[in-house]
Parts: structure tokens; C-alpha cells; sequence
């Protein structure tokens, strides 16, 4: 069924009764062309784009638990593209073009809604960071506007202006970043998918993988041996483990972040905010709750939760802002699984297994990039050769010295 | 999270710094080709389970911990000081 008005009257004048499953609850077949290993938002995409743009529809989506259970629902929904370094820039533009479009090519409601994202500054260097940034931004077509105080404290006035320790000086804005209804992309691109023959297969969870003379020829899973010509691997925190079932090891960490909402309030914030001075940042959802987060635990984990320090350390950082906030209760707090990479970048190329393909690396950007991550890793699967715009995403650039480091702290995962 | 300090007791994990995987040891003299450099640099086993990792106990008696760790559950089931390996030593 098309979502349309129409549809949406038809089913109001029958109250409602005929809306069908957004997609099939799938059984797994014997064999696939293409087996998509997790369903989260970048094997979803995955998936959709092999079918819609290389007309590869023998696939299947393989997911552990149910569709949206893993960081694609755990995220704070923002997307933007301000970055700084060549191998990054038109990567992330090329997702937020996908991201201005998305909504008619699935043809569902992902809420996208690009209403800015303001990064402050706090200081005479931090401003001189942004400008470079700015006009990087700018030289490669993105858009950026660099904000004195007065500006910044026309669009967001009850901040703490006064602060003699961190004031705020002004901010980067890239209006056309914003946020997006993150269960809806994994939602829409299971439906797209699943429209052109995706199998969308759930709580089937890959135990391992089969290789014969240095190629993949299958998987192992809670619901059976699944055969398949080429594997991708789109696991997000788990990528570790997945490549340590094909005899790897990988450039990364797993390390949880956290994320808050508190409870819902008038409209008080119609940007994306982020405290520079300390590592904090806030939107206000559809619904009226405060979204908001801050820095991952900074230490290897495998547990879906975060531990107190860094829950006092984000309302530190709320509070120094924003000390209205203050008067609001955080209803509803969670952690997330994510690849820290040793230079903060992804990972989208084949590995030296043949037919197995590996997406992962995303630390904590990895949701604006869902878009753009599945139509390069679909290029990259059916064609075997690289998406232009996501040539500098390759495993062995730690061998080679061509690394992303974009916030230039090294080969430390945590402090990324 | 609160790890036992060998010297200090058992203190708040915010009292420390995180380094990461206790196990690559730093390639040294003929051992220290390129890959195995990059070994050290870069790969990880990161399992989930147990884990060994470094702790230094920056705002306690600044001595550098290893601590085994579950990374599912963030059990810790031992913290002993880290001894430096001696140069040219297998580890
Ligand atoms: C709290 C938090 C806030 C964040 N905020 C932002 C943000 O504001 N903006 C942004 O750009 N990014 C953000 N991120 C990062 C972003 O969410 C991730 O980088 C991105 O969503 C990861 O890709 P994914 O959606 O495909 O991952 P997931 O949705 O995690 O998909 C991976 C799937 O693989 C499945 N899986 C794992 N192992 C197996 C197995 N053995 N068999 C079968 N399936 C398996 C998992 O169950 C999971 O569903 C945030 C992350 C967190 C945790
Ligand atoms: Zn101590």
C-alpha cells in the first residue's frame, strides 16, 4: 500500500481497520544472493539500495532481535555534515542530500526536519577552529554560517550568557542539519526494502560464518544455515565479534554512550545545540521532550547501559548552559553499543575474505551518515568497486598512514 | 563503577584514566617490523567477556592498574599493578 492522503482518508472513513504490517515477518530462505548481516538503519539502507539501485533483490536482512533494537532507536536523532577533512566532506554531504529526498523515495514520514545545528564557541581559538571549518564547509558546497554572540543569542536567549569561565562568543550553524525520526528510518527502509523482495528476517541472530578456501559461503545462525554468494557485515557495536567468527581482528572498541529525555514541555528549543566547552547537546522532540547527551563511559563495554559519572557529568554540563533546564526531570535515560574506531572514522570496504564485505567503525556519528553508508556499501557489494564518495573508507588506511583522524587525537578510541 | 585499588582501596572510577587493552606489548629492536607495529597500534581483540585493561590512578596514588574486567556485566574481578616489562624481555 502507497502512503498518501488519500490512503490516509480512505482508512479514516473505515476507521482505521485496514492498515496492513509494514512489512513481512520473514522465515529465512536456503540461500540469498546477498545476506545483510543486522537490521539496523545502515543494513536496512543496505538492503533497500541494492534493490532499488542496482536491482539486486535476492537479499536478506538478518537481524538478532527485532527491527530498530539497536542504535538506529538508541541514537539522538541528529544529522549534519559540517566536517572538516577531505576523505569525510562529500561523504556526509552526499547523506544529507539523501536525507533531503528520503522521505519521497521510501514514501513514508521520517520526520526529517533540517531546523540547524549550532555548534558554540567559547573561546578566541575555538572560533578560529570553526572559521577554518566553516570555509572548508563551504569550499566543498556545504552550507555554513559563522555566528557572532548577539546572533546566537537571537535564536537561543536563555542560555547562560554571564558565565566568565566558558562565555559564549558565538557558533557555527549549518542550517540544513537538523533531526530525524530515527525508528522511522529503520521502519521506512524496512518497508521500501521489503516492497522489492527484501526478506526482512528478525530475531535470528548469526552465531557463525562459513569460509572455504579463503571465501564466504554462508552463515550459521539461531535459525539455521544460511547460504549466501556475499555476506555484509552492518553490525554497529558487535562488529568485533562478527569479524572474530571470519578469523579477524579490527582497528576498534566497543564502548557505550548514553542519551536522555526529559520530560515533554512547551516549545522552548527549535535548533540543535552543542556546548562546546564542555562535551553536551540538546534538541527539543516532536513530542516536547529535551533530548540530550553527552561523552561515551570511555571504556570497553558490551552492556546496553551507562553508569553514573557520566550521567552527573551531562547535567554538569546541562546546568553551566543552561541552568533552566534545571527544573525539568530526565524521564527516560539509555545506553548504546557503538564501534570506536582508532582514528574516529568508519569502515565501509571489502575484507580480505572473499564475498565478505565489513560497514562498520561509526563511534557516534553513525546516524546521519545511515543514508549515504547504505547506498556506498551497496555500490561497493554489487559492483566491487568503491562509491567515489566513499574512497577514503578503507581498512587497510591504518597500514598505509591514510587515516580520518578528524578530531586529531590519535589512535585512541575512547577520545574520540 | 568502583575499582579496588591495589594501594588506595576501592575508589570511584572517575578517580581514574582509561588506557585501554592491557595485553599489546610494544614491538622492540628486530621484533618492531611494520605489522607488527600496526598490530600494536591498532588491532584489537575488544572481546566481550572478560577483559585485562590499564587504569592509571591519576587522582589516588598515581600508580598504573590492570584490571580484569567483564565488558558485559563491568564486574571486576581483579586489580594489580601494572609492572613495566623489562626492555628486550617476551612479555
Ligand atoms: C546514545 C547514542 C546517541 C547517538 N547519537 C547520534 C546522533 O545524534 N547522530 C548521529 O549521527 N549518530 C548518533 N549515534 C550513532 C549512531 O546511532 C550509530 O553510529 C548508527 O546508528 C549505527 O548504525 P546502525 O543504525 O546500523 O546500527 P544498529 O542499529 O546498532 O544496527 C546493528 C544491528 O546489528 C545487530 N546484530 C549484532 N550482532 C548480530 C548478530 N550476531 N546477528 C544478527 N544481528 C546482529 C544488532 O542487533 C543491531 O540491530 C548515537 C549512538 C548512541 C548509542
Ligand atoms: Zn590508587
Amino acid at each position: 500500500m502507497r502512503y498518501s492522503v488519500f490512503s490516509l482518508l480512505a482508512q479514516t472513513l473505515a476507521g482505521h481497520k485496514g492498515w496492513k504490517p509494514a512489512w513481512r515477518d520473514a522465515a529465512p530462505k536456503h540461500e540469498y544472493d546477498v545476506l545483510v548481516i543486522g537490521g539496523g538503519g545502515h543494513g536496512l539502507a543496505t538492503a533497500y539500495y541494492l534493490a532499488s539501485q542496482h536491482g539486486i533483490s535476492n537479499v536478506a536482512v538478518i537481524e538478532k532481535g527485532y527491527i530498530g533494537s539497536g542504535n538506529v532507536g538508541r541514537n539522538t536523532t541528529i544529522i549534519r555534515s559540517n566536517y572538516l577533512l577531505p576523505g569525510n566532506t562529500p561523504f556526509y554531504e552526499h547523506s544529507m542530500k539523501l536525507w533531503e529526498g528520503l522521505e519521497q523515495d521510501i514514501n513514508y514520514n521520517a520526520m526529517v526536519s533540517q531546523r540547524g545545528v549550532l555548534n558554540l564557541y567559547h573561546s578566541d581559538a575555538q572560533r578560529d577552529a570553526y572559521a577554518r571549518r566553516g570555509n572548508a564547509m563551504r569550499l566543498a558546497g556545504v552550507d555554513a554560517e559563522l555566528l557572532d554572540r548577539e546572533q546566537v543569542r537571537a535564536m537561543v536567549p536563555f542560555f547562560n550568557y554571564e558565565t566568565g569561565r566558558f562565555p559564549i562568543q558565538g557558533g557555527l550553524l549549518q542550517r540544513r542539519g537538523g533531526s530525524v525520526r530515527h525508528d522511522a528510518v529503520a521502519w521506512g527502509y524496512a518497508r521500501a526494502a521489503d516492497q522489492r523482495g527484501v526478506d526482512i528476517v528478525q530475531n535470528c541472530e548469526v552465531t557463525g560464518l562459513s569460509i572455504e578456501n579463503g571465501r564466504v559461503t554462508g552463515v550459521e545462525t539461531s535459525r539455521g544455515p544460511i547460504k549466501a554468494k556475499k555476506i555484509a557485515l552492518a553490525v554497529a557495536g558487535n562488529s568485533s565479534r562478527l569479524a572474530a567468527m571470519a578469523g579477524m581482528r579490527l582497528p576498534i572498541e566497543s564502548h557505550v554512550l548514553q542519551a536522555f529525555v526529559s520530560e515533554g514541555v512547551k516549545p522552548l528549543i527549535d535548533t540543535v545545540v552543542t556546548y562546546g566547552a564542555g562535551h553536551f547537546y540538546v534538541s527539543q522532540s516532536d513530542k516536547g521532550g529535551l533530548v540530550f547527551g553527552g561523552d561515551i563511559d570511555g571504556y570497553n563495554s558490551y552492556a546496553q547501559r551507562g553508569n553514573l559519572p557520566v550521567i552527573e557529568d551531562v547535567m554538569e554540563s546541562a546546568m553551566a548552559l543552561w541552568p533552566g533546564v534545571g527544573r525539568l526531570r530526565v524521564l527516560r535515560h539509555w545506553g548504546g553499543i557503538m564501534d570506536m574506531s582508532m582514528d574516529g572514522s568508519p569502515i565501509i570496504d571489502h575484507t580480505p575474505i572473499d564475498g565478505l564485505y565489513l560497514n562498520a567503525g561509526w563511534c557516534y556519528g553513525g546516524f546521519k551518515a545511515t543514508p549515504a553508508s547504505g547506498w556506498c556499501f551497496a555500490h561497493l557489494i554489487a559492483r566491487d568497486e568503491p562509491h567515489p564518495v566513499a574512497t577514503a573508507f578503507r581498512l587497510d588506511r591504518f597500514t598505509t598512514g591514510r587515516v580520518i583522524d578528524e578530531k586529531g587525537v590519535g589512535a585512541q578510541p575512547n577520545l574520540h | 563503577m568502583r575499582i579496588p585499588c591495589p594501594y588506595c582501596g576501592a575508589r570511584d572510577a572517575q578517580e581514574f584514566t582509561y588506557l585501554g587493552d592491557a595485553n599489546p606489548k610494544r614491538p622492540d629492536r628486530m621484533e618492531a617490523t611494520e605489522a607488527a607495529m600496526f598490530d600494536y597500534v591498532y588491532q584489537r581483540d575488544n572481546p566481550a567477556g572478560r577483559f585485562r585493561e590499564l587504569w592509571y590512578h591519576g587522582a589516588g596514588c598515581h600508580a598504573w592498574l590492570v584490571v580484569t574486567r567483564d565488558t558485559k556485566t563491568h564486574a571486576i574481578e581483579a586489580a594489580e599493578p601494572a609492572k613495566p616489562s623489562k626492555a628486550g624481555a617476551a612479555a
